[in-house]
């Protein structure tokens, strides 16, 4: 009996020094499918980030543990390994998952299990309403808009055409953008959402060109924002193109060709991070991630990885404020964190923004000879 | 609608409609052989245009697309040869159902081949901003080279079931089987014959949309499911049927898109299939004895 009672002792003990020395993170990203290219540089960023911060001994000593499932962009996948997550691998904390409509999904489950959850998708709805334990890192959809609609202002332009996709990226942009025109003195006169796979657009952008606008928006993810632009160079319809910060991604100019050239979005600053001044808070670290990720990975760095990168710097920040047992602790030192340097922006969280970034985290760039460049003056 | 929008509609829709002829006339091959639908037919779309892209990195733009068509060929011959050759008294419903399987199966091997980026061939002649004009409309020189190939496959195929003994034999094996096998055909080879060159059509058809449409892994389903529409209306086993076909709804699409919103263009082929299937099972262009999908 006494050796019994001594050997599931040490058989506890040994339970609690295991668990003791490691802190586990949960991670949801479609590595695979259609939304891959979100998901793959986010999984292998987040993977790339925990392995320095275990380099360097961990977060308070403890070595954490990055538990990566791949949702392959399907919601339902989302959520049984949400559940998963949650039940049986008992992490402290999730980040991602890559799509909006994933995190929607998944949104309420996590504020019932006191999860905390840090989203690495686009949609404004995500954070607004708040929800007491879920967080976002890419820019809101409406600073997006406005910024876009500033441009236009600068360049004169008062009448627009808007084409969407079908995906709720595609359908959360369309409702920013037309819900924002108005306060900038911008027209819409046709509104349009496509398939996401459709191949040839010239049939709906001769329909915005009878419209005589002067401007048009695309709000989609690949392989349409491509298409738009070369179906607009072949139709001769020579007005400029905006796109949204799902343009972030130097393959995407590349695929558009000498079509590309000329179009217009705002986005972070990780793109251009060579080229910011140096008074910039974010440069250095920009400048540090995109050497790193290319250099481990022999791939061009894109805005999707930094998104993850945010999603774990808060969450590292929170965890060294207030230690890694106490989840709720974490959950309110992330929402007190002020001027924190990531790749979307300087965060500034507080409980009635949990996705704390302003207009300012933006830039304007444009394409220009299979490059992004600035299209005004960085600061 | 001015004369020139109604023109780019009519322009539009014949881009569209090219693209998806040359995808229904791969299904044609096939069905005319074995009486089967193909469903893995759209792989070999885009099977055709990922290795012609990944090899045109180091071979020049014909080569490229020639050894792209002679890969994807062999794979269609050995899909046949390993699993459709060893079913035993294969019924349409079960090739329905392995065709669609392979579909899947072809799909994610290329997911992991290649990854899920966006491929495509450079434009053959000009580049993704040239366009040629015609009457105050515009249409990109690509389509040029969707219609030539239509052309030259359609005549092509027409000759070869027409006028040599072996696509005389391919179509009797089609008509009746155990017939043609009496009269000394060699039906298995047949099928086999008919597989490589429907794969073969579909990765020379694949490589030529490439630039207008762009490749990826998945890509290969929605051309299909608008590819077998247009075979249906055309009339299956009808390659000149399937030019008119494609072009047909190619055509309706464009002008659904100037008066209905845009999302309602998909529900058009839809809605057109399934009035043909009520109203003109043969389809438009073939003779009710032809029709009707084969029993074996």
């Amino acid at each position: 009996m006494f050796i019994l009672c001594v050997a599931v002792g040490t058989a506890f003990a040994g339970c609690k020094k295991g668990s003791g020395d490691t802190v586990k993170i949960g991670a949801i990203f479609a590595v695979t499918g259609g939304a891959s290219y979100l998901g793959s540089p986010e999984a292998r960023t987040a993977q790339m980030l925990v392995d320095e911060i275990n380099d360097k001994g961990g977060i308070n000593g403890k070595q954490v543990e990055l538990v990566i499932k791949d949702s392959e962009g399907n919601p339902e996948k989302a959520i049984s390994f949400a559940k998963q997550l949650i039940e049986e691998e008992k992490v402290f904390a999730i980040i991602g998952p890559s799509t909006s409509g994933e995190t929607m999904k998944i949104k309420s489950l996590c504020e019932e299990s006191k999860m905390l959850l840090i989203s690495c998708a686009a949609a404004e709805i995500i954070v607004n309403p708040v929800a007491k334990y879920v967080f976002k890192t890419p820019q809101k959809d409406s600073h997006v808009a406005r910024m876009i609609f500033e441009t236009m202002k600068k360049k004169g332009i008062a009448k627009i055409g808007i084409i969407s996709d079908n995906t709720g990226f595609g359908a959360a942009g369309k409702e920013q953008l037309e819900k924002i025109a108005p306060e900038y003195g911008v027209a819409v006169l046709i509104s349009e959402v496509y398939n996401m796979k459709a191949t040839d657009l010239t049939g709906v952008l001769a329909k915005l060109k009878g419209q005589n606008v002067q401007a048009v928006i695309n709000w989609s993810i690949v392989p349409a924002q491509a298409i738009v632009a070369k179906n607009m160079k072949q139709i001769k319809f020579e007005v400029p193109l905006f796109q949204s910060h799902g343009f972030g991604n130097l393959k995407y100019a590349e695929e558009a060709g000498k079509a590309g050239d000329g179009i217009i979005f705002p986005v972070g600053r990780l793109l251009v991070a060579d080229q910011l001044p140096d008074t910039n808070k974010q440069k250095v670290l920009l400048q540090k991630f995109k050497k790193d990720y290319e250099s481990r990975f022999k791939e061009d760095v894109s805005a999707f990885g930094g998104y993850a990168y945010d999603a774990l710097v808060l969450l590292f920040e929170g965890m060294k404020k207030a230690g890694v047992n106490d989840r709720e602790k974490v959950r309110d030192a992330i929402e007190q964190l002020r001027d924190i340097p990531g790749t979307s922006g300087v965060f500034s969280l507080s409980p009635q923004d949990h996705n704390g970034l302003g207009m300012n985290s933006l830039v304007i760039l444009t394409v220009k000879d299979g490059k992004f460049v600035p299209y005004e003056k960085l600061d | 609608m001015n004369p020139e929008q109604i023109l780019q509609y009519i322009l539009s829709g014949v881009t569209m409609g090219s693209v998806y002829a040359v995808t229904a006339i791969g299904f044609n091959i096939v069905y005319n052989t074995t009486g089967i639908i193909n469903f893995a037919q759209g792989e070999f779309l885009m099977l055709g245009g990922m290795t012609a892209v990944t090899l045109a990195a180091f071979l020049p733009l014909p080569l490229a697309i020639a050894c792209a068509v002679a890969l994807t060929a062999g794979i269609g011959g050995l899909i046949d040869l390993v699993i459709i050759r060893r079913l035993k008294n294969p019924s349409v419903l079960m090739m329905i159902i392995v065709t669609i399987g392979l579909s899947i199966l072809i799909r994610e091997t290329a997911l992991h081949v290649w990854d899920a980026k966006v491929r495509s061939l450079p434009f053959f002649t000009g580049s993704e901003v040239s366009s040629i004009n015609i009457l105050g409309a515009y249409i990109s020189p690509q389509v040029l080279w969707v219609l030539g190939a239509c052309a030259v496959i359609v005549t092509g195929l027409t000759v070869f079931f027409r006028s040599t003994t072996t696509g005389r034999s391919m179509r009797a094996c089609s008509s009746d089987r155990m017939a043609a096998s009496l009269c000394g055909i060699d039906v298995k080879s047949m099928v086999t014959l008919s597989f490589i060159l429907s794969a073969a059509i579909g990765a020379l058809a694949g490589c030529v949309i490439s630039p207008i449409t762009q490749t990826q892994y998945d890509s290969g389903t929605s051309l299909a499911i608008k590819g077998f529409t247009v075979a249906i209306l055309g009339g299956l086993g009808n390659s000149m049927g399937a030019v008119a076909g494609g072009i047909i709804i190619g055509l309706l699409e464009a002008f659904s898109i100037s008066i209905l919103p845009l999302a309602y263009m998909d529900a058009m082929a839809i809605g057109i299939m399934i009035l043909i299937l009520f109203f003109r099972p043969s389809g438009l262009f073939a003779r009710k004895g032809e029709a009707a999908l084969k029993e074996h």
